[in-house]
């Protein structure tokens, strides 16, 4: 893989998609690493108790994943200058081996000055979207 | 009620040092699945032009989650954190994290308001070496959930 060129990339360019699994187990080690062990992301029964419909993923675990579709694409990880999300639909996480699924697709939405692009990123689980305005400034060689 | 907007502009002391260790940059990337030898490799990061190892853009929460309990926390703003959820998060990067780092947190109250019976306050968290040196900046906002109508 090699970095994509400023030069070479315009705007509509789409970076490859990906789909990434979300399992029970994903939030537990998300939990240990992060230190976000907030309840809902591990106990069904308090997840339920304020009124979610099951185990929900941390937000923040599918921000990660969303920027990945970016880092793999830009190659060197610190090209991501700017990097934000809005949380605007939980990720149930059933109690089963296969759990569920984010799929994230990101497409250049504008060429910026010193070489810079901004890319729009798309996560969406069981086709709805799970993050508002994701955008990543990446700075491309 | 409310939370009282006359607290944006309230700053918390910078928290205690955060060291970055090699292992903890490798178990964050295992925990988010990413493979990438950048977060693992220190030639693979130098020959990416690091210093060393360099951890994934969304590691610096690891150090702002903890910073932001003094919000949480502030019995001023007296928030109610069975009631929070995390509406938006930002980052704005002058460099990577890296191995070796230590980092420290500043916290400020950007803004705080209020709609449909929700609260929003979004806090900033100013990331730095022990030495000054500025690595990133973060932008959460909390959503404080309005009792039941």
């Amino acid at each position: 893989m090699s970095a994509p060129s400023y030069d070479d990339v315009e705007v509509g360019t789409e970076l490859p998609s990906q789909t990434f699994p979300v399992r029970r187990v994903d939030l537990v080690r998300y939990a240990g690493a992060s230190g976000d062990f907030n309840v809902i992301h591990w106990n069904e029964r308090a997840a339920r108790s304020v009124g979610l419909p099951d185990v929900i993923a941390h937000g923040m675990f599918t921000m990660a994943l969303a920027v990945r579709v970016v880092t793999d694409w830009a190659v060197d990880p610190a090209a991501v200058v700017d990097y934000g999300v809005r949380f605007t639909r939980p990720v149930p996480v059933p109690d089963d081996e296969t759990g569920t699924a984010v799929e994230v697709s990101g497409t250049v939405a504008a060429k910026l000055e010193d070489r810079r692009v901004r890319v729009d990123l798309t996560a969406t689980h069981g086709g709805a979207k799970v993050l508002g305005r994701a955008q990543a400034v990446v700075q491309l060689g | 009620m409310p939370i009282d907007p006359s607290f944006v502009g309230r700053s918390y002391p910078p928290t205690e040092p955060y060291e970055v260790g090699v292992e903890k940059i490798r178990e964050f990337a295992d925990a988010i699945g990413d493979p990438n030898p950048a977060y693992r490799d220190r030639d693979a990061a130098r020959a990416l032009g690091h210093p060393d190892v360099v951890a994934p853009p969304t590691f610096p929460f690891v150090i702002t989650f903890r910073a932001s309990r003094a919000v949480t926390d502030d019995p001023d703003l007296g928030i109610d954190y069975s009631r929070v959820v995390h509406g938006e998060q930002r980052f704005v990067y002058v460099r990577p994290v890296r191995a070796g780092d230590r980092l420290t947190a500043t916290v400020t109250l950007e803004s705080i308001r209020s709609a449909g019976g929700h609260d929003m306050v979004t806090s900033r968290s100013d990331v730095s070496t022990t030495d000054g040196e500025p690595v990133v900046t973060a932008y959460a906002t909390l959503v404080v959930r309005g009792g039941e109508q």
